[in-house]
């Protein structure tokens, strides 16, 4: 009787309109458009000038900051007020200003000032902005003063490598956690809706009262996003491979042993969702909700351990949180299974949480 | 044994009282049909005789089977169609036929012979989607499939609403073989027309049985002598014999207005000049014999 109910599942999978797109598509796009889009990396910041001196040096300075990738020379403006405006309007993020006899106070061996203000609506952006602008003028003061006031700080030299990402690309961050996001909508929502639906349009009444055991319609929901799942998550795979160049370092039985456990655990929500929804519509919305928590307390953009305290409570609640975790490790430090069992463990218990639940608040009989 | 007993079974949804204390019994092989106006309880009482949902009270029990204990039995053993049409519309004809006989472990081939006669007028559609038939063909393709596993007992939960006249007749026409098959059904339907067509009727209001009883014996029962009146202004005329004297109790009723009386010696001459006096025109009063809908209506008033 199962075979006959999962052939049916994939006929109407098959038959739909919209579902094999979404499932062919969604990760696509995932895949091609976020990694690039999706990055806390600050670039093109616009800058506004304000040069008092407008001698050799000074120029000199401004040609530094706007040849680099990070800055652009927005606006020369002639006085401070000006530029303060067009930071208002939006026009620039950052304002340089240099004050008069720059050059003068330098070649005399005085020293000169250089104010530097900062739009911080952005905080990440400001600070990043008036941090990267303070490298540069560090390392400009080195270039027209390569004589002795330069040697003391030679004194404590600072080497930094960056390990397991040596090219600091933010891409490889994103790439993992996208994969995650991707498993949880096709094998722990998808199946939920498909569950409400049949509740919707009213089949599930004559289902009901058919001998089919509740267990089996649920797994043969369930199945088939399972299967489909797994294979989109292959296709993410090779998308980072051949697009991003990116292999994972682990190896992959322990990425998928991983993903069967966070499966587990996604569709017990799913269904746990889906016998608290009479339509779609609300339990789009509650999935809606957990999209919010997961996309943003998961440590998908941002660390979870740079959050208050009470936050990472609730984000250790976050059962993506753990998959996300090592889906990087896998990926990017080649992290193997037996330092992944405290995640893996954690996502099995949410598991059987879920499904639990999902038994217990279950009502087939009313 | 009874192919349905159901014994003070009650239900409420929160305040509202569905179904109150309700008992009653079909027997093997009867047409029995439950008559009643929409939000009248039918179809709770579906869904407790085919284990869909539980009674808060009382017992109820299918071809011998608890529906509470033993609900497993009474799944492979019954055929529900329920009042909404709930097959998979993404699905063909032929696809919905052999997706639920492989749900009971069964084909099509084995048990065609039972639904040949519905089945043949819709096997020309097989490869159309369920959503696309009409809906006639709909109530036709879902009592296929509530047939194909050969169940003894039959539930149709208004399986004539939304279908054509011609369609309706056809309906009935295939409810009376099967029951020649000896398949015991329990049938609901808010048309009174359609009452005299099963062996027995059960007239349900606000989830209470009013009677129960075949339908020539509704009929008889009726008791007191019934007239049709109608004339140029229906309208008013409405009020006017109500307000005689001798009329206990008028109602509109199609084309006619009906009235009973509050004396047996009633004389038509009387009253025929009562409503000439008022300015009424083209009057006529006939006596007339009560229909299953008029017992329904006094019945229901009182």
């Amino acid at each position: 009787m199962f075979r006959y109910l999962l052939a049916k599942e994939f006929k109407q999978f098959k038959r739909n309109e919209f579902l094999p797109r979404l499932v062919v598509m969604f990760p696509i796009m995932t895949m091609l458009i976020m990694p690039w889009v999706a990055t806390l990396d600050i670039k093109n910041i616009n800058v506004s000038v304000v040069d008092e001196d407008n001698t050799v040096t000074s120029r000199r300075l401004i040609e530094k900051i706007g040849s680099t990738q990070y800055f652009e020379i927005k606006e020369r403006a002639i006085t401070y007020g000006e530029a303060l405006e067009s930071m208002r309007f939006g026009d620039s993020d950052l304002i340089v200003n240099i004050p008069y006899c720059f050059e003068k106070d330098i070649v005399t061996g005085q020293g000169s000032n250089v104010f530097i203000a900062a739009n911080a609506v952005n905080g990440t952006k400001g600070s990043m902005g008036s941090g990267y602008i303070s490298q540069i003028l560090e390392s400009f003061s080195r270039e027209i003063l390569p004589e002795p006031a330069s040697k003391n700080s030679d004194a404590v030299n600072i080497s930094v490598i960056s390990k397991y990402n040596p090219t600091l690309d933010y891409k490889k961050f994103m790439i993992p956690a996208l994969m995650s996001i991707v498993v949880l909508m096709i094998c722990g929502f998808l199946p939920a809706l498909n569950i409400v639906s049949e509740k919707e349009i009213g089949t599930i009444e004559q289902i009901n009262a058919t001998p089919v055991k509740k267990w089996q319609f649920i797994l043969a929901k369930l199945l088939p996003y399972w299967i489909i799942g797994l294979f989109v998550l292959s296709i993410c795979f090779l998308i980072s491979w051949i697009v991003y160049g990116f292999f994972p370092a682990g190896n992959f039985i322990t990425l998928y042993t991983v993903t069967l456990a966070f499966i587990f655990a996604m569709s017990g929500l799913g269904i746990l969702i889906s016998n608290f929804s009479q339509t779609m519509q609300q339990a789009m919305l509650v999935m809606f909700f957990f999209m919010l928590v997961f996309n943003l307390m998961s440590g998908l953009f941002t660390p979870v351990s740079s959050m208050p305290e009470w936050a990472q409570w609730i984000a250790a609640f976050i059962p993506p949180k753990y998959f996300i975790e090592a889906m990087r490790g896998i990926y990017q430090m080649g992290v193997g299974f037996r330092d992944l069992i405290p995640q893996f463990i954690i996502l099995l218990c949410f598991g059987f949480c879920f499904n639990l639940l999902a038994i217990v608040t279950y009502r087939k009989r009313s | 044994m009874s192919a349905i007993e159901i014994n003070n079974i009650s239900k409420t949804y929160g305040t509202t009282t569905a179904l109150d204390n309700i008992s009653f019994n079909v027997k093997e092989g009867e047409l029995f049909g439950l008559i009643g106006a929409d939000g009248a309880g039918k179809t709770t009482l579906f869904r407790i005789l085919t284990t869909l949902i539980l009674a808060d009270k009382g017992s109820a029990s299918v071809n011998g089977f608890d529906v509470i204990s033993q609900y497993k039995s009474i799944r492979n053993d019954v055929g529900y169609m329920p009042g909404r049409f709930s097959l998979y519309g993404d699905m063909t004809v032929k696809e919905n036929l052999d997706f639920f006989a492989s749900v009971f472990g069964t084909t099509l081939e084995q048990n065609r012979d039972l639904i040949e006669d519905i089945y043949c007028q819709i096997e020309p559609f097989n490869n159309r989607r369920s959503a696309k038939l009409s809906g006639g063909m709909k109530q036709k393709l879902a009592l296929c499939c509530a047939l194909i596993h050969k169940p003894s007992v039959l539930f149709l939960d208004e399986p004539t609403t939304g279908v054509d006249p011609v369609s309706r007749k056809e309906f009935w026409e295939m409810l009376h073989k099967l029951k020649k098959k000896g398949i015991s059904i329990l049938t609901s339907t808010p048309y009174m027309d359609e009452a005299g067509q099963c062996d027995r009727i059960a007239f349900i209001k606000q989830g209470k049985i009013l009677t129960i009883d075949t339908p020539a014996g509704i009929i008889d029962s009726f008791g007191e002598p019934l007239f049709a009146v109608s004339a140029n202004n229906m309208h008013t005329l409405l009020k006017a014999v109500r307000e005689y004297p001798e009329v206990k109790n008028c109602y509109t009723f199609g084309e006619y207005h009906h009235f009973t009386v509050r004396d047996v010696k009633f004389k038509k001459a009387g009253f025929l000049s009562y409503l000439g006096s008022l300015g009424y025109e083209n009057i006529s009063i006939n006596q007339i014999t009560a229909t299953v809908e008029d017992c329904y209506l006094k019945l229901s008033e009182l």
